[in-house]
């Protein structure tokens, strides 16, 4: 074997198809927090937990019926039949209500993890399934970091649910089924950034109503979906320990070494075959 | 060998490949609950973290020893390269075959193939890829055998043509797709106990495959040679104790590297405070048991030449192997939950069907083809 041009070719185009790839997966990577996504804000002070938010999500999405409410000392989460729970936390100002689901990340990592692109960053801000393109591989859920997608392990055809923020209303300029009928007024839908500037008056009005803390504002590299309330948001049972960057970025790292790596190994590879063929010689081998 | 059938193995493995195969026809019929204990916290168990993780580290030591025959061309070790790759070939087939029974919804599994859509940003994405482009390139490295005992010379010439290209694309997709299966875990950064959870695990991973696959080469050898005794060609069994100590060698080397860098990753965590609790008893466990342990006797054995003590360092060194990739993958996992994950019965039978078949289909081959023994006589004149 000597260093033919056809292998020579061959290492080049392998290479030229993984830089390729390298540089698709840069540009997927959606930059910056400023992009007017649509969110939503929680504000845990208005909300009286009457469940309304559960029962029309179940009803739009053709879900049963919420089980059990919300009590103190008692944690529900969602799961494949519910893609929203509100909870009640004992906390150092009095019994608080908290609504759960998907937090509709700016950057995330459901849809970073996902090979087929199922779960998908829309441009309008919410995070979507899409059942067509998914293989069930559960690696969404691995990789979230608030464990939202939900998979249906008793079905032969099982789909991931989690909230989608109701995605087909607001293409038709609706707003999410549990924002509109909120009887508190406790979810506001809008342009996340208005929404941000909406927590911060409400913080300015009356500071000793509210934490200075917005949560989802900078946890995970900034949430769709953010929340306000009167105590530090681990009373309320949220993580608190997660990064404020990105989570897709944790896996950069290793993405962006693989077109170097299939363009320098393979030649060194080759060298080195060249370099030491005389062994063969010497052990008085022929060889293919 | 081949007339009997009532062989121990036969009558162990048999039972288990019938249970396996309707316990496959339930979950199929009754969704991946029916048979598996997974969770919503806990999507994936023993059959990722077992199966496909750690089975494909094992499957390493086919792209270390075609690193060292075929790209530093250490001839000595050219007789066990062919039944190393049927190996690697089978665990690949086998292991990420039994990824297809984890996948909710297999029937779009060649998605990310005909790009419905091509999830560039994924790192299943590309360990997928790479099971597929490297499965093929294994079955190059592996086809001058097959054409050898179908007596095909032409095409044994031109496969055996395209052996050290399969063999450069092969070594570099393990790399990647080795340090890949590490990964896949970066993004459960707050589910993983912090004495696994750490940036390199990527290259932990790449690092440990190569004693990983070494060892399961020692240990494979060491049954294979006994049951195939009379497959052997004699010059295998003569190189073998020498191709075993150099083995060692490298294996010793591997883990001094891999010993070193978990060490200097642990100084960096700056986890002390961990040690002390009953995680931490088995980290130290895992490291100093499993690694270092087996790693001082590779040293001992190969100066001493003693094949004994080198088989069990392999062996310890498997276990180790198998530990940390569980404790990444299952162990270490949401260790906060109050109800943990431990696999059901059912699905350890499946892991062992899967198993068992993989050497079923292997034995069919080392006794079919040129793997063990000597190629037929009309090759040297090719
Ligand atoms: S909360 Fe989880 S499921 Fe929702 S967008 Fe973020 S990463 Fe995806
Ligand atoms: S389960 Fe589906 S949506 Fe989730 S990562 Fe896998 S293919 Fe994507």
């Amino acid at each position: 074997m000597s260093l033919d041009r056809r292998n020579f070719i061959k290492t080049l185009g392998v290479a030229g198809v993984t830089l390729a790839v390298g540089k698709s997966t840069v540009a997927s990577v959606t930059k910056g927090t400023n992009i007017e996504f649509y969110g939503m804000l929680y504000d845990s002070t208005r909300c009286v937990g009457c469940q309304t938010c559960e029962n029309v999500c179940a009803e739009v999405h053709g879900l049963p019926a919420p089980e059990g409410t919300p009590k103190v000392g008692v944690v529900r989460k969602t799961d494949e039949k519910h893609r929203t729970v509100v909870n009640s936390y004992k906390t150092s100002k009095g019994d608080l209500f908290v609504k759960k689901q998907c937090m509709h990340c700016n950057e995330p990592a459901c849809a970073a993890a996902c090979l087929t692109q199922a779960m998908h960053k829309t441009k309008e801000g919410p995070v979507i399934w899409r059942g067509n393109k998914c293989m069930g591989c559960r690696y969404c859920m691995v990789s979230c970091p608030f464990d939202m997608p939900k998979f249906e392990y008793h079905s032969p055809n099982p789909k991931i649910e989690k909230c989608t923020m109701c995605y087909e209303r607001i293409k038709e300029g609706g707003k999410p089924a549990c924002a509109e009928n909120c009887p508190a007024e406790a979810i506001t839908f809008g342009k996340r950034r208005d929404l941000i500037k909406e927590a911060r008056k409400r913080i300015c009005e009356k500071p000793d109503q509210y934490s200075d803390q917005i949560y989802g504002e900078r946890e995970t590299g900034g949430t769709g979906f953010i929340y306000q309330a009167p105590v530090p948001y681990n009373e309320l049972g949220f993580n608190t320990h997660l990064q404020n960057s990105s989570y897709p970025a944790l896996s950069k790292g290793f993405l962006y070494s693989v077109p170097s790596i299939f363009v320098l190994v393979p030649p060194i590879l080759l060298g080195i075959h060249e370099a030491t063929k005389d062994n063969h010689i010497k052990e008085g081998e022929e060889n293919e | 060998m081949s007339n009997k059938v009532l062989t121990p193995f036969n009558l162990i493995s048999v039972p288990i490949m019938l249970l396996g195969l309707i316990l496959i026809v339930i979950r199929f019929w009754k969704g991946i609950g029916a048979i598996t204990n997974l969770t919503q916290d806990v999507p994936w168990g023993l059959w990722i973290g077992f199966d496909v993780v750690t089975g494909v580290a094992f499957a390493g030591g086919a792209y270390v020893l075609t690193f060292m025959v075929y790209i530093l061309n250490m001839h000595k070790y050219h007789s066990i390269v062919r039944i190393t790759v049927l190996n690697g070939f089978l665990a690949y087939v086998f292991y990420a075959g039994a990824l297809l029974l984890d996948l909710g919804r297999p029937w779009n599994v060649i998605n990310p193939i005909i790009g419905n859509n091509f999830g560039t940003s994924s790192v299943l994405f590309l360990v997928a890829w790479h099971f597929l482009l490297y499965m093929l390139a294994q079955l190059i490295e592996f086809s001058p055998a097959v054409a050898e005992w179908l007596g095909a010379k032409r095409a044994r010439k031109i496969l055996s043509g395209m052996t050290i290209g399969a063999v450069i694309f092969g070594i570099t997709l393990s790399m990647l797709h080795q340090s890949g299966l590490g990964a896949l875990y970066m993004m459960a950064k707050d589910k993983i106990h912090p004495l696994w959870y750490n940036e390199f695990i990527p290259i932990l991973f790449f690092v440990s495959s190569i004693f990983a696959g070494l060892s399961m080469v020692i240990f494979e050898g060491s049954i294979s040679h006994k049951v195939f005794y009379n497959q052997t060609s004699e010059n295998t069994l003569k190189a073998n104790d020498d191709i075993v100590h150099g083995l060692s060698k490298v294996c010793a080397g591997a883990m001094f590297a891999y010993f070193f860098l978990q060490f200097l990753v642990f100084i960096h965590g700056q986890h002390w405070d961990l040690l002390n609790t009953p995680y931490g008893y088995w980290y130290l466990l895992e490291m100093l048991g499993f690694v270092l342990l087996p790693m001082l006797l590779f040293f001992y054995s190969y100066r001493r030449r003693n094949l004994l003590l080198i088989k069990v360092a392999s062996i310890m060194t498997i276990i180790g192997v198998i530990l940390n990739r569980l404790n990444v993958t299952v162990i270490g996992f949401k260790t906060d939950m109050d109800v943990r994950y431990v696999p059901s019965w059912m699905e350890i039978v499946v892991t062992l069907a899967v198993i068992f078949t993989e050497i079923w289909i292997f034995r069919w081959v080392v006794r079919r083809m040129p793997v063990l023994r000597e190629s037929p006589s009309w090759v040297k004149e090719q």
